[in-house]
């Protein structure tokens, strides 16, 4: 215990003897640096050229803000005593800042500063040796930005202060893309063909779009060997971009059927299971996101710290709602249109337009801000593809649910005497089972999942009244695909229709896209009139 | 020999409707132009394209009496056939504007000539005349109908599967109309008319013309229903709504009386379409819009299925009260029209006309039974079950 | 026998509902003006076998050829009823918001295509075939009746008098007499033996009775596949018919 608080103690200490010893070299440092910097104000443009290679060669990133400000004609030098200042305009005159601490140096009249002009040619050697600067800088980001833009540029002056940073370079990150850098800015340079050779193929093992251009120029300027790397680089970079772009439209495709199987799966249930249309499916999903809606704004208003876990409190009080709506819905309407499937299509739109209407005017037809926790937003990179976190976790919820709906089906009594009515209703009843209620409760069960649905769609739709709306026809389509009767075919439906909308996306537009897929599922109704998985046999003619 | 035919079939119902149609087509423009706007029985230019609209309504509505209910086909889609005829006669519209528009383009609509089209795409051809867009207002339906029905009615998909592809039609029709490289103006749609036929669209008598049309097409519509409907083929479409497959096992090729119907319904749908249009200046994509498609089958609903005359009589009424509760009270209509869906469905599926038919019935019968208690036990004279009693609702073209 | 002199003939016909095979390797012939009576237990195959030859299943194999020379395989429901199948089914179907004679007239021997029926006129002959009809089912006093009104046994009727209207070359009848009285039953049976006399009729029924009043050549089916064949006499003193079928 004493040993760690002591050992705490020294490690404290000699960071602050560390701190401590930088500051007072950086300082020595800026007093070397200050005669330079003033003399930029002397002398014509050759003069001024000079004074900047010799900044350059101080290596030290501290001048970047003065080359900068030189670059944009923001330099300016006080009369009174030829001090060098970065000025803004500002009050009467201008704010001065002292260019090597960047720090606020007063301020100046109109006529007390001249600027310190700047041509072209000077802008090119700035240009050209800012690069080099950063290179050098003591943050590793911005050494990586400035690696990441000579290796835009691919410009061979910065060959040599890339080699020199390189040598000093301790990252290995950064050191990958400076090294990657150096193989660009190699090619355009006048070394020998077999050190090209060897920067194509680093430049090869980068494998985007941006290796590709590059690549591409070494082609079409080259001959020979090196013409022929090149190629051969370009077609492997050619075909692992496919092959990620493949990936990419696969994950979104999967996704999209993510999303496509929690609107469906509820449907899935009422529709497949018990033969109900239920036109007001949608609008138990919208219920779900205004649930999720209102936790979070209590949220907000009583308890600010439980915002993170606002989706697990609106999970089960969506369920909850949503299920008890869609239970009163089916004692109060659906129950007395049992057989008549075209009427219980007719009465469950009326109910869709009384819901939309009646959360209009609770919460206005406006779109709600429903937030993401923190633990949803944000991304992270796999190879090429970006995986946002609120994707990844709607797919996991959306199959979760899916695994939890099948196990109630299968392995619950519930389950059991959900599938025994609805093979043989009149036998189902005749052994006990009380037909009414396992009705209403599978109806709760349908309108619930649809309401959990409507959390998740909150984090990646837009709460309004007319959410439901935008989901309705396709989640049909999911089921009629997928096959009647069939949760299986739900799943594998919502992910065929998801991966094959992505896939069309960048060939047709997203509209034409959803054309396809509907022009498509028509036809194929055509030939399959009971989706993929159908039921066989005479009980289905009958 | 037909015409004979048609008009045995006409019972007292159908010669009031037509009474009432035709008063109110010669009534309406008559107050309209002739009487003084200061008169008490004057109806106002406004008044006259509101109740124009309601007549193409009401031709839409039969439209999907004709095949909801006498064949069964619950049509979730038909104001896709309603918005191409209308696009049809949009077209013509557009194309009478000549170098009036915005750009002063001769040919090409302004909406084309914004986006920099050099010349017409070639479906746009043939529009400038009247004759050929009147021709399109029916066929472009009835292609779609055929194609669609073609493939929906030979792989034998019915009842709720074919209800949502009827609604996945129109949904994808929707789509595609709001896409600006359609050439059908997009999300704007077409609108701006100038004239029709050489009228002044703006002008009160065009429109009182316009609404003449509307009731003319509806009288015509009508009688072509009720002619299909009382004919041997008639009696083969309620044969399949009632049970399809024993239709078949007659030898009946069930898909093509669905197919039959079902472009003529189309048909209709355009014309209803082509009439709307230029009454209220404007079509665009949200025609297209699946709820506009259900709302249709509500008011046949209300009205009564398979009585076309209730097809009319509930789209008048329903569109009727949305005038009114859009006006008065605008956040109520949604509740009133969603409580209608559900109220009709539960405790009137016939409508109102086949509820009161049941009612009259059901007091006609009571009067005979308590007449013939009445009478000593004497046999009644007409019983509710002899062909004549039958014979003055539905009379046999036989007899 | 050979194919061609025959007017229904099935070889090896076999068909499965999900690994079920509700046919198995089913042979038979039916020749002309022959009345055949099929028995068997539930779930022999005999309404599938019905399905079959009316075109509402395919078989997964075999054939299946009428008047010898058309393969109904290869035809839909529509075109087997016009090339002179008819067919009443085990639950009775009639038009139930039509009238019987609307019934009748729709089931008549005519043009089906819709124009031909758009223009329909009902002529004179087609007014005394129905009135025929009528008199036969005897339902003359309920002609203006909505089928839906009528007894069981009465639907039963009116779909045999549609089955007759249609005049077709053979009668598929499943289970005639259920539902009705011994009486009815009766009438039934000598109504059957009547139209046998000028059509083929295939009856399917389980009513021991009743097929012994129809005195006719019977076919045992079980489990997909023809059992046993003969006289009544003979199949119901076959074992495995006993054992099966008629119990012991």
């Amino acid at each position: 215990m004493s040993l760690a608080r002591s050992l705490f103690a020294l490690l404290g200490l000699v960071f602050l003897l560390g701190v401590q010893g930088q500051s007072v070299q950086a300082q020595e440092n800026l007093d070397a640096l200050r005669p330079l910097v003033n003399n930029l104000a002397k002398g014509k443009y050759d003069e001024t050229q000079r004074q900047v290679e010799a900044l350059v060669a101080s290596g030290d990133p501290v001048v970047v803000p003065t080359l900068k400000a030189l670059r944009a004609g923001d330099l300016y030098v006080r009369k009174a005593d030829g001090e060098v200042f970065i000025a803004t305009k500002g009050g009467k005159g201008y704010l001065l800042i002292d260019p090597l601490t960047t720090e606020n140096a007063g301020e100046a009249g109109r006529r007390d500063v001249s600027k310190i002009k700047v041509n072209n040619r000077l802008r090119r050697v700035i240009d050209a040796s800012m690069g080099s600067l950063t290179l050098m800088a003591a943050d590793p980001k911005v050494r990586l930005a400035a690696a990441e833009a000579v290796f835009k540029a691919g410009d061979p002056e910065g060959l040599e202060p890339l080699e020199a940073a390189l040598q000093k370079e301790t990252d290995d990150d950064v050191r990958l893309v400076m090294e990657q850098a150096r193989a660009a800015a190699l090619l355009n340079s006048d070394r020998g063909d077999s050190d090209k050779l060897e920067a194509i193929e680093t430049i090869a093992s980068i494998g985007n779009r941006d290796a590709l251009s590059l690549l591409i120029g070494v082609r079409d300027s080259t001959e020979g060997a090196l013409q022929e790397a090149a190629a051969a680089a370009i077609t492997k970079i050619e075909k692992s971009l496919a092959m990620w772009g493949n990936a990419q439209n696969i994950w979104y495709g999967i996704s999209l059927g993510s999303v496509l199987l929690l609107a469906a799966i509820g449907l899935a249930i009422t529709f497949g299971v018990m033969g109900v249309i239920n036109m007001a499916h949608g609008e138990m999903v919208m219920i779900g996101a205004y649930v999720t809606f209102v936790v979070q704004e209590l949220i907000r208003n009583s308890a600010p710290w439980l915002f993170d876990y606002s989706l697990f409190i609106a999970l089960p009080l969506a369920f909850l709602i949503s299920g008890s709506i869609g239970v009163a819905v089916e004692r109060g309407i659906i129950r007395w249109l049992y057989g008549r499937p075209l009427e219980t299509l007719l009465a469950t739109w009326g109910l869709s337009l009384i819901l939309q209407q009646a959360i209009r005017s609770l919460f206005g037809p406006t779109n709600q801000q429903v937030g993401n926790p923190e633990w949803m937003s944000g991304a992270f990179e796999l190879g090429q593809l970006t995986i946002t976190y609120n994707r990844m976790w709607i797919i996991v919820f959306a199959l979760l649910v899916f695994a939890g709906l099948m196990l109630v089906l299968k392995k619950t009594p519930f389950g059991l005497f959900t599938r025994a009515v609805t093979q043989n209703r009149r036998m189902a009843a005749s052994m006990g089972i009380r037909t009414p209620w396992i009705d209403a409760l599978t109806f709760g069960l349908g309108s619930g999942i649809a309401g959990i649905a409507g959390v998740a769609l909150s984090q990646i739709d837009n709460v309004s009244p007319n959410l439901g709306q935008g989901y309705i026809i396709d989640s049909f389509m999911v089921v009629v695909f997928g096959g009647v009767g069939n949760l299986w075919g739900t799943l594998v439906g919502a992910m065929t229709l998801g991966v094959v909308n992505k896939f069309l996306e960048p060939y047709a537009g997203a509209v034409l896209g959803k054309i396809f897929v509907l022009v498509f599922i028509i036809l194929f109704i055509q030939k399959r009139p009971r989706g993929l998985f159908a039921l066989k046999g005479r009980a289905v003619e009958a | 020999m037909m015409t004979s035919y048609l008009f045995r079939t006409l019972d007292a119902k159908a010669g009031v409707f037509i009474a009432i149609l035709l008063a109110v087509i010669l009534l309406v423009p008559a107050l309209n132009i002739l009487i003084a706007p200061d008169n008490f029985f004057h109806v106002p230019n406004y008044a006259v394209t509101l109740m124009g609209k309601y007549l193409t309504y009401a031709l839409l509505a039969l439209s999907v009496d004709l095949v909801w209910g006498f064949c069964g086909i619950l049509s979730l889609g038909h104001g896709a056939f309603f918005a191409l005829g209308g696009y049809a006669m949009g077209m013509y519209l557009m194309r009478q504007i000549g170098t009036r528009g915005v750009y002063g383009d001769p040919t090409l609509p302004d909406f084309m000539v914004f986006l920099n089209w050099q010349e017409l795409p070639w479906y746009w051809y043939g529009f400038d005349m009247a004759w050929f867009a009147f021709l399109m207002v029916m066929i472009a339906p009835g292609i779609l109908a055929f194609v669609f029905g073609w493939f929906a009615f030979r792989s034998r998909v019915t009842g709720v599967y074919l209800s949502i592809i009827t609604q996945a039609l129109t949904y994808a029709l929707l789509l595609a109309f709001f896409r600006n490289d359609m050439g059908f103006g997009g999300n704007n749609g077409l609108t701006d008319f100038k004239d029709i036929l050489g009228f002044d669209i703006q002008a009160s008598s065009t429109r009182a013309g316009l609404f003449v049309a509307s009731g003319l097409a509806l009288l015509v519509c009508f009688l072509i229903c009720r002619y299909v409907t009382k004919s041997k083929l008639g009696k083969v479409l309620v044969a399949v709504r009632d049970a399809e497959s024993r239709t078949r096992f007659l030898g009946y090729r069930v898909e093509y009386y669905k197919l039959f119907v079902w472009v003529l319904s189309a048909m209709m749908a355009g014309i209803a379409g082509a009439l709307y249009v230029p009454q209220v200046g404007i079509i665009n994509p949200g025609e297209f819009a699946p709820a506009n498609s259900i709302e249709v089958v509500i008011w046949v609903a209300v009205g009564g299925r398979g009585t076309l005359i209730g097809a009319v009589l509930g789209a008048v009424l329903v569109n009727f009260a949305k005038t009114w509760f859009t006006a008065a009270l605008p956040d109520v209509w949604l509740f009133a029209l969603g409580a209608l869906f559900v109220v009709v469905t539960l405790f009137l599926p016939k409508g109102i006309l086949g509820t009161i038919g049941d009612g009259w019935t059901a007091l006609r019968q009571r009067r005979v039974s308590s007449n013939a208690q009445a009478g000593g036990g004497k046999p009644p004279k007409t019983p509710p079950t002899s062909p004549a009693a039958a014979a003055n609702v539905d009379p046999q073209p036989a007899e | 026998m050979s194919r061609q002199n025959t007017l229904l003939y099935l070889d090896g016909v076999s068909v499965s509902f999900d690994g079920f095979r509700a046919i198995n390797d089913l042979s038979m012939v039916i020749t002309h003006g022959e009345m055949r009576a099929i028995i068997g237990p539930n779930g022999a195959g005999k309404t599938t076998m019905m399905d079959i030859i009316t075109g509402k299943t395919r078989p997964d194999s075999g054939e299946v050829f009428f008047n010898g020379v058309v393969d109904l395989t290869a035809e839909d429901e529509a075109s087997i009823a016009e090339l002179g199948i008819g067919r009443k089914f085990q639950k009775p179907t009639v038009f139930e918001s039509h009238t019987v004679w609307d019934n009748l007239e729709l089931a008549l021997k005519a043009p089906r295509g819709p124009f031909a029926t758009l223009f329909h006129m009902i002529s004179g002959a087609e007014k005394t075939r129905i009135e025929d009809l009528l008199t036969l089912i005897r339902l003359g006093d309920k002609r203006d009746e909505l089928a839906a009104n009528l007894s069981h046994g009465q639907k039963q009727w009116l779909e045999i008098g549609m089955l007759l209207a249609q005049d077709p070359k053979l009668l598929l009848v499943d289970e005639p007499a259920a539902g009705m009285t011994d009486a009815e039953t009766m009438e039934t049976a000598e109504l059957l033996k009547d139209i046998a006399k000028t059509h083929s009729v295939v009856v399917v029924e389980h009513d021991m009775t009743f097929i012994r009043a129809l005195g006719v050549k019977v076919t045992c089916l079980a489990e997909g596949s023809v059992l046993a064949e003969g006289s009544l006499d003979h199949v119901s003193a076959d074992e495995r018919v006993i054992e099966v079928y008629l119990g012991r």
